[in-house]
């Protein structure tokens, strides 16, 4: 009990944060106060780990035998990697593309996946039963398990991700032999990123391909794997617009506010589609009668679409609203909120259709999951500290790229 | 007459080959590692050893949990010997119990209810969907047929757990480091390699579970219900759910009102998901070239202006 009281002075301590950072507000208390709640999120994602390699995974979270994946999977690793999708489509764009107004965000963008496959990377070994096995994939193949495909594309990528990453610290080393010789291998090494996350991406849907009878109607369907892919470009682009957002209001720098509104239109289109495809599979195979029952799964179902795919991409389809940065910032948070359910929605309420759930995760499971997202925003911040991320200065930035911060002071 | 004649020349003969097959090591058949690619059907399995369980003869005396216990080196800290099945207490599958007999209370055809004495294990699919999904290996196919867990392979990441169409495979949710994973694996190791049938099989005292090759069986229930066709229902469960198992059960109570899940697919589950798979170096291939041909061309482009 005294578990989830902290969790919930956690949340609403880093909710306050955040408001804080919107309106501008700096109260003498923010700092020390940000840096306790973190710091007690630490302490108890720690305590959790303990025991967690001490007492296994029944003692620390609400996993059964009859719900053998819990937050850790649908949260840290299946949102996560979907959160961390804009580090390939921002790629793509500038490399592939050569759309380089994009090439500003770039880095940022790069750095957020990087740090968010790291986290994804840890989730998994803490998450798996027998940790110090997790190589096994790599010698022990099996090439029919969607699991061995997925182990392997995530390893990968986040070799990529690594070496996308690289100029930054090389920049910062002086060491301008090697920053060549990266820069020499981009384009080859974006594509693969882009192969390898396309791959991973949709087989994170076409994990629950073999589970027919045990996802529900609303959820399961052939298209699983497409429906992950979509969903995850949609939230990777809505995450670079509250990253750079909330890097702008903490780093009072200037930020690219028409390549934001770019951004928001171009998920405004993905989300669209995402609906259409969404909807048509919904009639063609007749799951929408599932809506009729008046259940648990299927109001989360109307929360997702509704709430969080259709309001946003509508919100994103109008200029003035997409010129609003704060519009912009709340249509972002509720695509990201939807991957969120939609994952959690998968991997947790689809799964246990009785009626009671059949797993509720434990306050341990949601601090470490806390500090997960904590640890990765500390990260991000020190990198952004320390490394040259961002452009130096505003004069480095194109000249039509006008600043949120400097427009509202002047 | 004389087909049903014939077919029982045939199981004895196939009964014969089995057993030479089993104490001389070969004669058996073999599945080939190709069976997951191949949208096989469950004729390919006729030779698969298999246990057939008459849920009607059961009394529900859980000599074959303890046997299971024994053959297996399973603590047995379960109260399994004395007092009346009506007074025992419900067991569950775990990771250290592969097989549970529990009485089920359901209606039987005439709306009655009545109770019946279930045993649960590992159905050992014909085409395991926990095979297919387990990233590393450590499930695999026996040349019996079974499906064997080696831990040692394991990394726990309880796929085989979400993925099994029955819910048989169990998790050790209290180890820190090295949890296993633990179902029924038919005693291939120490019996059926053997030659000898398996623990459960042996220990039963009134032939509720009965051992042979899946063909054979599958014989023996059709031709049980034909003559009696007022005791059982007209429905051998694990003849196609899932795409077939090796354990066969039949009944006098419709499978749904005992418990059994009902709406499984016939088709085997491992083809939904090597569907995807099997496309995806074809995708990798024209998304490299696609995107090789885009970066190179509008780079030439931009470079030549």
């Amino acid at each position: 009990m005294n578990g989830w009281i902290f969790i919930v002075v956690c949340t609403v301590s880093l909710t306050w944060t955040a408001l804080c950072l919107v309106y501008d507000r700096r109260p003498r208390l923010l700092k020390p106060v940000t840096a306790i709640t973190i710091l007690s999120i630490w302490v108890a994602a720690f305590y959790t780990l303990v025991r967690r390699f001490t007492e296994g995974l029944g003692s620390v979270t609400g996993m059964n035998d009859a719900a053998p994946w819990g937050l850790w999977i649908g949260t840290d690793v299946f949102a996560g990697v979907a959160l961390a999708a804009g580090g390939f489509v921002i790629a793509a764009t500038v490399h592939i593309f050569r759309i380089e107004r994009f090439e500003p965000i770039l880095r940022p963008t790069i750095l957020t996946a990087f740090l968010g496959y790291v986290l994804v990377a840890v989730a998994l070994f803490i998450d798996i039963g027998r940790p110090l096995s997790w190589w096994h994939p790599l010698v022990m193949w099996q090439h029919h398990s969607i699991m061995f495909e997925v182990t392997w594309c995530v390893i990968l990528y986040s070799t990529v991700l690594a070496i996308e990453t690289s100029p930054v610290v090389l920049e910062r080393l002086g060491l301008t032999k090697l920053l060549k010789l990266v820069k020499i291998t981009t384009i080859p090494v974006v594509i693969a990123g882009v192969i390898l996350s396309t791959m991973h991406q949709s087989s994170l849907g076409s994990l629950y391909l073999i589970v027919p009878g045990k996802l529900y109607g609303l959820w399961y369907s052939p298209l699983l794997p497409v429906f992950f892919l979509i969903s995850a470009v949609a939230a990777g682009m809505c995450v670079i617009i509250v990253e750079s957002y909330f890097s702008a209001k903490i780093l009072r720098r200037s930020l690219e506010s028409p390549l934001m509104a770019d951004l928001g239109k171009a998920a405004s289109v993905i989300l669209f589609l995402y609906l259409t495809i969404k909807l048509a599979d919904l009639m063609f195979r007749g799951g929408w009668v599932l809506l009729l029952e008046q259940n648990l799964q299927g109001g989360l179902f109307l929360l997702e679409m509704l709430g969080c795919v259709a309001i946003p991409a509508i919100l994103l389809s109008f200029k003035r609203a997409r010129m609003r940065p704060r519009v912009l910032l709340v249509a972002s948070l509720l695509v990201m909120t939807g991957v969120v359910l939609n994952r959690m929605n998968v991997s947790w309420f689809g799964m246990s259709v009785h009626e009671k759930l059949n797993y509720y995760p434990t306050w341990m499971e949601i601090a470490l999951s806390l500090g997960f997202i904590t640890f990765g925003t500390v990260a991000f911040m020190l990198a952004v500290h320390y490394l040259p991320v961002f452009p130096k200065t505003e004069d480095e930035l194109p000249g039509e790229t006008s600043s949120w911060i400097s427009t509202k002071q002047g | 007459m004389n087909k049903i004649q014939h077919t029982t020349e045939m199981g004895a003969f196939n009964r014969r080959r089995f057993l030479q097959g089993l104490i001389g090591g070969t004669g058996l058949s073999v599945i080939s590692p190709a069976y997951l690619e191949a949208s096989s059907h469950t004729s390919a399995y006729t030779e698969t050893p298999s246990v057939l369980v008459d849920v009607t003869r059961c009394i529900g005396c859980r000599q074959c949990m303890r046997a299971c216990k024994e053959a297996n080196d399973l603590p047995n800290d379960t109260e399994l010997s004395e007092g009346f099945p009506d007074s025992w207490e419900e067991q569950e599958l775990r990771f250290d119990q592969w097989t549970v007999v529990n009485p089920v209370t359901g209606c039987n055809g005439d709306g009655i209810e009545v109770t019946r004495n279930v045993k649960m294990q590992c159905m050992q699919c014909l085409e395991p969907t926990c095979v297919s999904v387990c990233p590393v290996g450590a499930l695999t196919k026996s040349e019996h047929g079974s499906i064997l867990y080696n831990a040692d392979r394991c990394i726990g990441c309880r796929y085989c757990i979400m993925a099994c169409p029955f819910d048989i495979p169990k998790f050790e949710w209290t180890s820190g480091m090295s949890p296993v994973v633990g179902k029924c694996q038919l005693c291939t190791r120490k019996r059926l390699s053997e030659g000898r049938m398996p623990a459960c099989v042996e220990s039963c005292p009134t032939g509720a579970l009965k051992f042979g090759t899946r063909k054979r069986l599958l014989f023996e229930a059709h031709s049980r219900i034909k003559s009696r066709p007022e005791r059982y229902i007209n429905h051998i469960y694990g003849e196609k759910e899932a795409g077939g198992t090796a354990w066969l059960y039949m009944s006098d109570v419709p499978f749904e009102n005992l418990g059994f899940k009902s709406d499984l697919e016939t088709a085997p589950l491992p083809t939904l998901t090597w569907e995807v798979l099997s496309k995806i170096p074809m995708v990798a291939a024209v998304m490299a070239g696609l995107f090789g041909t885009l970066a190179w061309s509008l780079n030439r482009q931009e470079t030549s202006e």
